[in-house]
């Protein structure tokens, strides 16, 4: 079951070492020059539940991704995945121990088709790299984890498409699809539904409620209406710090993240 | 090795470590600013010391000379840029790299075709022509001291013109952020004709004041390019304080080589090179833009 | 620069025109004079070198200018094996030079494959410098003069001599069937998973290493193995000449084989090949045209970079194009 709400912003070592969080921080925080862009943040990430982080612009909320999945790297804190301190692993390890990242500016191989883009994905699993004179492309377990991923994010059609000449929808699809290729246990999702019409949009959430049971999720979001519809758990974050964090009713119903809002850009 | 001894050594390296200085600064700022690495950077050497030496023999007067070597070199660079770097910002690093070296080619031909290929000396002026005297058999010499004076003058000038004027902090923006600069109406291209004519003034600068030291010769503009690479490499690409630190770093090195190691002295400046690149692979400093 | 696209390696009209080449390459010697078989096999030789750095500029997205070191260092292996009073041997002094040439490459490789972007350029220049040192102003290197070898190599092995590398036909096609291997060998890597992996790394290294792929050591392989391909043709060199001097090593020499790229194409093997070829023909032109021809190269190079950034495969690519109909969606 979620936990009850914490309003309060202090690291606390019951959250960390809670035997349901696989993915958890511990007084996390990233300063650049005299600027704390993400300051003594503690948040979990449960398997089968989805963590949305939602916040105006400038909260904070991709560099804790980044912190996240190793692409920065912490001045302060520590982040616990299954109970191992993984803070000092860079990004390719921590991917490789099975935390998965999508980005919020699409980061695909713009000149590689869509089955390709899963391929290498999944290839990262089982890279074989003294293998040197089969034909990756005919190697079995690779291709169909590639293909599973496609259809699972609604691109099996558009497998043969060179990446670039997809739609901006389409290549939001691959960019989680290529998450997907990867099999991790941790999804780290970076505004997944960023720059999508209302019917690309309502896809993204289908395939999230799919993905929920499978994976520890940790969605970052503006769209609210999505975050609503998918979120067990929502942490609101505030220039840098968590504001407030609990269940999606306890969040629409406060004032305090009423408040917060009013001064930004409503979504 | 005595006091005496070491005191010219160390002498001698600031010396060659500055005028390094003045040539890496001008790669480091068209890099930095522009995006463009530059291979030709050394042409612009040799260029400047060749016509401190034409200039010279003509005119009978050093001093005449690099005055005149250096609204020349302004006016290189400035149409070097309109015809041909421009067409560079957008390309990749490949492409910048071809052109400048079809460049070095271009100029070292030229060279050939319009000066020959031959050693030439240039004469010291007069005025500084003497020597301090350090012990009864030991003297150092004034024009080298004259040549450290006019670098760390000229370091000066830069750092003010960088981080003290209008003109500097247009620089320093269009480092970071090349649209912004032009969306706020400010002329990039005009920006960036005047860094890369600065630079090439610098490294022509650097020639002319060079020559009576080290002579005129064919292979001066490839040799200072690549000792400059290393500057670059261990300073930081677009950081004036790191293109001064390293500089003075790898004049002294090379310097006290040459006398402790003379073997292998010409490897001393690549093995200090790989040593930081393991501590340190983005340099010692932070570029420019931040 | 034109991009590789994996759809492309596999194109039906490449194996074709791959096999007219060879064929015509292997028929050559009957029709050319003995000044244009040598002319041709150095041709091939150099293709090899270009081979070896498309490899690391075209798919792996590492662009160097200090190649020429392991090119040079490879000759050098030849030179410093064979003996003053007889010939060395073929089977021993090959892999030999490929090894030196590799094991230079590797560690080099050590120190810059961690760097990025435009500092790759600068401290490959600069350590490829550093062996043109060694070479030029070493008792170790024989200095500035170089090395002369007495005697060619002999593929003597176990008592049996299947060919005759003081014979320059035989030299040709050994070379020709060299340059079968290493295109055949790069297109098999290619195709693999570590050759998948390096392109990826080209097309967008930052989501490599997010996919968990340990970049580094994909960029070291590829140096390592680009380094010891441009051993063989550095090797291939000294075995033809009879002769090795430091200005292999130069930077002169670098930047050459940089150009045969872009005048090919980067993104392709055949653009490799085909500007090495157009490298060598303008050279000539060049030399024959005036004793200043380097101011042609570098003037021709200028204006190559400035309207055909794609190389002469690209103009190829689009006249292909036009003839057969194909939409331009890639």
């Amino acid at each position: 079951m979620t936990e009850p709400a914490r309003t309060d912003r202090r690291s606390d070592a019951t959250v960390a070492s809670s035997p349901e969080r696989i993915l958890s921080t511990r007084g996390l925080t990233r300063r650049f020059g005299g600027l704390a862009a993400v300051n003594d943040v503690a948040i979990g990430i449960e398997f089968a539940r989805l963590h949305a982080v939602v916040g105006p612009n400038g909260a904070g909320k991709t560099t804790l991704i980044n912190l996240l999945s190793g692409d920065l790297r912490a001045s302060a804190g520590s982040v616990i995945y299954k109970g191992s301190d993984i803070t000092g692993f860079p990004a390719d390890r921590r991917s490789r121990i099975g935390i998965g990242r999508s980005f919020q500016k699409t980061n695909i191989f713009p000149n590689f088709t869509a089955f390709e883009n899963c391929r290498l994905a999944a290839q990262s699993r089982m890279p074989r790299p003294l293998h040197l004179f089969s034909d990756a492309a005919s190697f079995g377990p690779v291709a169909d984890a590639a293909t599973s991923a496609l259809d699972s994010a609604g691109l099996a059609l558009r497998a043969g498409r060179v990446a670039s000449t997809l739609s901006h929808g389409e290549q939001r699809q691959l960019e989680i699809a290529m998450v997907l290729a990867t099999r991790p246990e941790v999804l780290l999702l970076d505004e997944p539904l960023a720059g999508m019409g209302a019917e690309e949009a309502s896809l993204m959430v289908a395939l999230l409620r799919t993905l929920k049971p499978k994976h520890a999720t940790l969605l970052v979001e503006h769209d609210m209406d999505a975050v609503f519809a998918v979120a067990d758990l929502i942490t609101v974050m505030v220039n840098g710090q968590v504001l407030e964090s609990g269940p999606p009713a306890q969040i629409r119903a406060s004032a305090a993240v009423r408040d917060a809002y009013l001064g930004a850009e409503p979504e | 090795m005595d006091i005496y001894t070491f005191l010219i050594q160390l002498l001698n390296g600031v010396q060659y470590g500055l005028l390094l200085f003045l040539v890496a600064s001008g790669l480091t700022l068209i890099f930095g600013i522009m995006g463009i690495i530059n291979l030709a950077h050394g042409s612009f050497y040799m260029v400047g010391a060749y016509m401190a030496f034409t200039l010279s023999s003509l005119t009978g007067n050093l001093f005449i000379a690099i005055v005149v070597g250096i609204v020349l070199s302004v006016v290189l660079g400035i149409v070097l840029e309109w015809a041909l770097i421009s067409h560079l910002y957008k390309r990749d690093h490949l492409e910048q790299v071809l052109l400048t070296y079809g460049l070095i080619l271009v100029f070292e031909e030229l060279r050939s075709l319009i000066v020959g290929n031959d050693v030439h000396g240039v004469a010291v002026p007069a005025i500084l022509s003497g020597s301090i005297p350090l012990t009864e058999t030991l003297s150092y010499p004034v024009y080298r001291l004259f040549m450290s004076a006019v670098c760390l003058v000229l370091a000066g000038l830069l750092y003010l013109l960088i981080h003290r004027t209008r003109v500097g902090m247009m620089i320093r923006a269009g480092a970071a952020n090349r649209e912004m600069v032009s969306a706020l109406g400010l002329n990039i291209n005009l920006v960036y004709r005047l860094v890369f004519a600065l630079g090439v003034a610098l490294a022509a600068f650097a020639g002319m004041i060079a020559a009576p030291v080290s002579s005129v010769y064919p292979g001066m503009g490839t040799q200072v390019l690549i000792i400059c690479f290393v500057v670059v490499v261990i300073g930081g690409i677009g950081s004036i304080w790191g293109a001064l630190a390293a500089a003075l770093l790898i004049g002294l090195a090379d310097t006290f080589g040459k006398i402790l190691i003379p073997e292998v002295a010409g490897i001393t400046v690549y093995l200090l090179m790989a040593v930081i690149l393991l501590w340190r692979p983005e340099g010692l400093f932070k570029r420019v833009g931040g | 620069m034109t991009p590789p696209s994996i759809a492309a390696i596999g194109s039906k009209w490449k194996p074709i025109a791959l096999v007219a080449v060879v064929a015509l390459l292997a028929l050559f010697p009957l029709a050319g004079s003995g000044f244009y078989v040598e002319l041709v096999a150095k041709v091939m030789i150099l293709a090899i070198f270009a081979l070896s750095l498309d490899l690391l500029v075209g798919y792996t997205g590492l662009v160097s200018f200090g190649h020429a070191a392991y090119f040079g260092i490879g000759a050098y292996a030849l030179g410093l094996m064979s003996p003053k009073y007889e010939a060395a041997n073929l089977w021993l002094t090959l892999p030999a030079a490929m090894l030196a040439a590799a094991l230079a490459a590797l560690a080099v490789g050590v120190f810059v494959v961690r760097v990025k972007g435009v500092y790759f350029i600068m401290v490959t220049l600069a350590f490829a410098q550093m062996f043109y040192f060694v070479f030029h102003d070493t008792k170790f290197g024989r200095g500035s003069d170089g090395i002369s070898m007495n005697f060619k190599p002999v593929a003597t092995i176990g008592g049996f001599t299947p060919f005759d590398l003081a014979n320059a036909w035989h030299v040709y096609y050994f070379v020709l069937a060299l340059l079968v291997a290493v295109f055949a060998l790069l297109r098999a890597v290619l195709r693999s998973s570590f050759g998948r992996a390096l392109q990826g790394i080209r097309s967008n290294e930052h989501r490599m290493i997010s996919l968990g792929f340990p970049v580094y050591w994909y960029k070291l392989a590829s140096f390592t193995l680009a380094g010891a391909l441009a051993g063989l043709a550095g090797y291939l060199s000294a075995l033809q000449f009879g002769f090795v001097n430091p200005e292999l090593l130069s930077w002169h020499q670098s930047g050459n084989v940089l150009l045969m790229l872009i005048l090919g194409g980067t993104g392709s093997l055949y653009g490799a090949v085909v500007g090495a070829f157009a490298f060598v023909a303008l050279t000539e032109i060049f030399q024959a045209l005036t004793k200043h021809w380097q101011l042609l190269l570098g003037g021709a190079i200028i204006l190559l970079v400035i309207f055909l950034p794609g190389g002469l495969a690209s103009v190829a690519g689009r006249f292909r194009r036009t003839l057969v109909g194909e939409v331009d969606d890639d």
